[in-house]
């Protein structure tokens, strides 16, 4: 390859292709030097060169994942290359630098210093010719770790006194559970047998021992009373933090993540699943070390009393052990394919119940309810998998401890008739057997419980392990005072696969009132997201003042922001809270006022309880102009430097849009006023409009020069003034 | 059937040119299939560089050799969905996963961001998009290798 270089020609970016022409999976490589464009595709057996020269352009397209970039001149294509989107940044270094480059060589003109590279995704700055950020790269794919379990210490160090109480009660009263049966022993072998074989009955040895019995069988309740008192309370405690972090942790998370979930699986997992967590840290957990211990106790008194018998009792013990291993991982992916189909049935009621309108207006309750059945029957379905299993593996578990207890009395009755042992040890042997086999039974049957928590922590740890796509930056830069000047260069950004923005420019004045207008899907709300921070922008950047908001930590940076939507969404609860809702410590006073500011103080004194009112869910009781002035006052009231209204007025009809037009009057007032409206009368107060389309600012300027222009904008207006003379002349014709 | 009226031919910039019935000619023309996983070749339309669209083609057969032939190429370069045969290897059954599988056009490796991002076709399909937006398609999963069911397995 360096063959194809000249001397001293240096390479300035690179692109690997990661398909070839035909779009197979392929390698290839696209080289940008200071005097020529070298590219070879994967199924090409030599590369390709292209000096330099006017006319020559490279173009980049984006569809379903795949991209290309065509090597154009005057008169046709030259080439074609194709990759996917993960090479995208690269792609658009080195078209970046093509251009650059090919100025220089047709101008002649040296390139100006290129500006610093920075990272495409989070805007740290990178080493010259590294093209991935680190940090970037690290963060999206390192898998959350299995050992998911143990990873609830973290939740569990606050409370690792009470952890230590309860643990060594359950030492103590394991133990004092261990008296009982070796009272056996004396007891058959001191008082029974010497009585059947014709001495007198010893009473105080009866009562000693009996006494002995009942005073083991007490304290080990008192100390099982305790100890389960304890732990179970920390259990809760644990299982409440684990919630409530969890649930901490998803709301910080971008609007994309929400995107990309179902709401009912998300609430299963912080409900029902860390419920689960907690259950079995409550009560499996503990049994499981009680069983632990009591096995290892019985098991040094066993050899203790006679090691041969301790022996042949422990035969069965490693099949157990390796039947337990054998079935936990099978049971483990079923219980973990359990918890995601249950997430699917709660995921269809979060569906259809909101959405309640819509299904009963079009009478689709049957549908509904097969869809529900079907999301049942998987359940069913994954559910009978790990039954089958599972209802064998119990079985097989008690059938080994059957035969284990069959061999005991073998030997033991052997051992008896050659005087090696005492019928009272045999006696204690049984009783401890008995007890130890039970207890390797309900630890196998642990098994199922340990698997359905561990899979139920790896799905809370998934979202508390999922890094927010709009991070705290790592040195923030804090406004100290906002004018409200934004900056947004070279703007791109994409949803999945689909690109939504590609280079938009922009500057807004502190103050200024910029109207959005453009077709449905033109950007303009992605641009508002963007620049409200509820994503990221995929490349470029956007400043307040001068400072890119990637540096402003998220909480501060929204302060400043006030946003009324389209869907105005009111919370239960009192209209003033609803109101408060940005700043819960407003006075009375100021919450009054901000409602008359927004025209929402009159119709508000007129409901019953004037303030106190109760809004519902979606505040149903609210007409949809009302609700939108309590939105108004809601934005009012944190007193924003930037405002945002994202269709603001669209959902209501005109009457009531003059009505609110009052109250965004005074929101506007002295702030940076983003407006995006389908309606172009909505927009009368802005200072400038600005045009998009198809993701990029096609026209800026005022109503009357952007009509005398006769562009973007004109088609836009004069569909609408059409659209709204033929309504007219409908209603007239109608009347 | 529908009527020729139109003419379609490849530019030198690699771009289709549609020239309509009432001679309106429109440069990069793009076909887009209608419901591209459920009835591929039912269904498409010729949309301009504008997002309108210009032409509706009831089936890909009722089109003129010359221009179906276009499309046809057009739809090649476009399309871009691997089928993927067999999962060779998965670094983790918690997401982001990176899976190393091979497809109809060659071996790739992908990420899985998360369970979520695996579609249910119907009963035996499946729609894998990876952290690109690439997407990946199981025809069938009963009819891959029993490795590949089992590392599928763990993510349905």
């Amino acid at each position: 390859m360096s063959a194809l270089l000249g001397p001293d020609e240096t390479i300035l970016a690179h692109l690997e292709l990661d398909l070839d022409k035909t779009l197979r999976f392929a390698r290839g490589l696209v080289l940008v030097t200071d005097r020529q464009l070298i590219a070879r595709s994967g199924e090409e057996p030599a590369w390709q060169a292209f000096p330099y020269r006017a006319g020559l352009h490279l173009q980049r397209r984006d569809h379903a994942g795949v991209a290309s970039l065509e090597l154009v001149d005057e008169q046709r294509q030259l080439a074609r290359w194709r990759h996917t989107l993960g090479k995208d940044t690269n792609a658009r270094q080195v078209l970046d630098h093509f251009e650059q480059q090919r100025d220089a060589a047709v101008s002649g003109q040296p390139v100006e210093a290129p500006p610093a590279a920075i990272c495409a995704r989070c805007g740290a700055p990178l080493v010259p010719g590294q093209d991935d950020c680190p940090s970037c790269a690290k963060e999206l794919y390192t898998p959350p770790s299995t050992w998911t379990l143990f990873r609830l210490w973290r939740f569990a160090r606050p409370y690792r006194g009470q952890l230590l109480a309860g643990f060594i009660l359950t030492l103590i009263s394991t133990a004092a559970t261990l008296v009982a049966p070796y009272m056996t022993m004396p007891l058959m072998d001191e008082v029974l047998i010497p009585y059947q074989n014709g001495q007198p009955l010893d009473t105080g040895k009866v009562y000693f021992y009996l006494g002995g019995l009942l005073g083991s069988a007490l304290l080990a309740w008192g100390l099982g009373w305790a100890k389960t008192y304890i732990l179970a309370l920390v259990s809760e405690r644990l299982g409440a933090d684990l919630r409530s972090q969890t649930y901490e942790h998803l709301l910080k998370l971008s609007l994309e993540y929400f995107g990309g979930k179902r709401t009912g699986d998300l609430m299963a997992r912080i409900g029902s699943e860390s419920d689960r967590i907690c259950v079995f840290l409550s009560l499996y957990l503990l049994d499981f070390f009680t069983d632990v211990l009591m096995i290892t106790m019985t098991a040094v008194i066993l050899v203790s009393i006679n090691p041969w018998l301790a022996a042949v009792t422990l035969i069965p013990l490693p099949f157990i052990v390796w039947l337990i291993h054998v079935v936990r991982d099978k049971l483990r992916h079923g219980f973990e394919q359990i918890d995601r189909v249950w997430s699917g049935v709660t995921s269809v009621l979060a569906d259809t119940i909101p959405g309640i309108r819509v299904v009963k207006a079009f009478a689709q309750e049957k549908r509904e309810t097969s869809r529900f059945k079907d999301a049942n029957q998987r359940n069913l379905e994954a559910n009978d998998r790990v039954n089958r299993l599972w209802s064998l593996f119990s079985p097989t578990i008690t059938l080994l401890t059957e035969v284990g207890l069959l061999i005991v009395w073998g030997l033991g009755i052997w051992l008896v008739t050659k005087n090696q042992v005492t019928v009272g040890t045999l006696a204690a042997f049984l009783a401890y057997i008995g007890r130890f086999y039970t207890r390797l039974d309900s630890m196998s049957r642990i098994v199922s419980h340990t698997q359905k928590a561990a899979s139920g922590a790896k799905r809370i740890f998934d979202i508390l392990d999922h890094v927010s796509s709009v991070p705290e930056p790592v040195k923030p830069q804090h406004l100290t005072k906002v004018e409200g000047g934004i900056t947004v260069e070279r703007v791109g950004f994409r949803y999945g696969n689909r690109t939504v923005l590609r280079g938009v420019d922009l500057k807004i004045n502190p103050g200024e009132m910029i109207g959005l207008v453009g077709h449905s899907g033109s950007g303009k709300s992605t641009l508002v997201n963007l620049i409200c921070r509820f994503y990221d922008v995929g490349e470029g950047a956007i400043c307040i003042d001068g400072v890119d908001v990637r540096n402003i930590p998220v909480s501060e940076y929204r302060k400043h922001i006030g946003l009324v939507l389209q869907e105005p969404f009111l919370f239960f609860g009192t209209i003033a809270e609803n109101i408060a809702y940005g700043k819960p410590d407003a006075s009375r006073e100021e919450i009054v006022a901000a409602a008359r500011a927004a025209h929402a103080h009159e119709f508000i004194l007129r409901l019953p309880h004037g303030y106190d009112s109760l809004v519902g869910e979606r505040g149903q009781a609210l007409s949809g102009g009302e609700r939108q002035r309590i939105s108004i006052a809601r934005a009012l009231l944190i007193d924003p430097k930037i405002l945002i209204l994202d269709e603001a007025t669209s959902a209501v009809d005109t009457e009531t849009e003059l009505e609110i037009q009052g109250a965004l009057d005074n929101l506007i007032k002295g702030r940076t006023t983003i407006a995006i409206a389908h309606r172009l009368s909505t927009l009368r107060k802005a200072d400038r409009l600005v045009v998009m389309d198809r993701g990029v600012v096609v026209e800026e300027g005022q109503h009357d020069e952007l009509i005398a222009k006769e562009g973007a904008y004109y088609r836009l207006y004069t569909a609408q003034t059409k659209q709204l003379d033929e309504q007219l002349a409908e209603r007239e014709s109608e009347e | 059937m529908t009527p020729c009226n139109f003419t379609l031919i490849r530019n030198p910039f690699g771009q289709l040119v549609f020239t309509g019935a009432e001679g309106d000619v429109h440069e990069g023309v793009v076909p887009v299939r209608a419901f591209g996983i459920t009835a591929p070749d039912e269904g498409l339309a010729l949309v301009n560089a504008h997002g309108k669209e210009l032409l509706w083609i009831e089936r890909l057969a009722d089109l003129p050799e010359g221009p179906r032939q276009l499309v046809v190429e057009e739809l090649a370069n476009r399309e871009f969905m691997p089928v993927i045969s067999r999962i060779v290897h998965v670094s983790s059954f918690a997401t982001p996963s990176t899976w190393d599988v091979e497809t109809d056009r060659g071996n790739a490796r992908l990420v899985l961001k998360g369970e979520d991002d695996i579609r249910r076709l119907n009963q035996q399909a499946l729609l894998i998009s990876d952290s690109h937006g690439v997407q990946y398609l199981i025809r069938n999963r009963q009819a891959l290798d029993k490795p590949s069911r089992k590392f599928l397995e763990r993510f349905l």
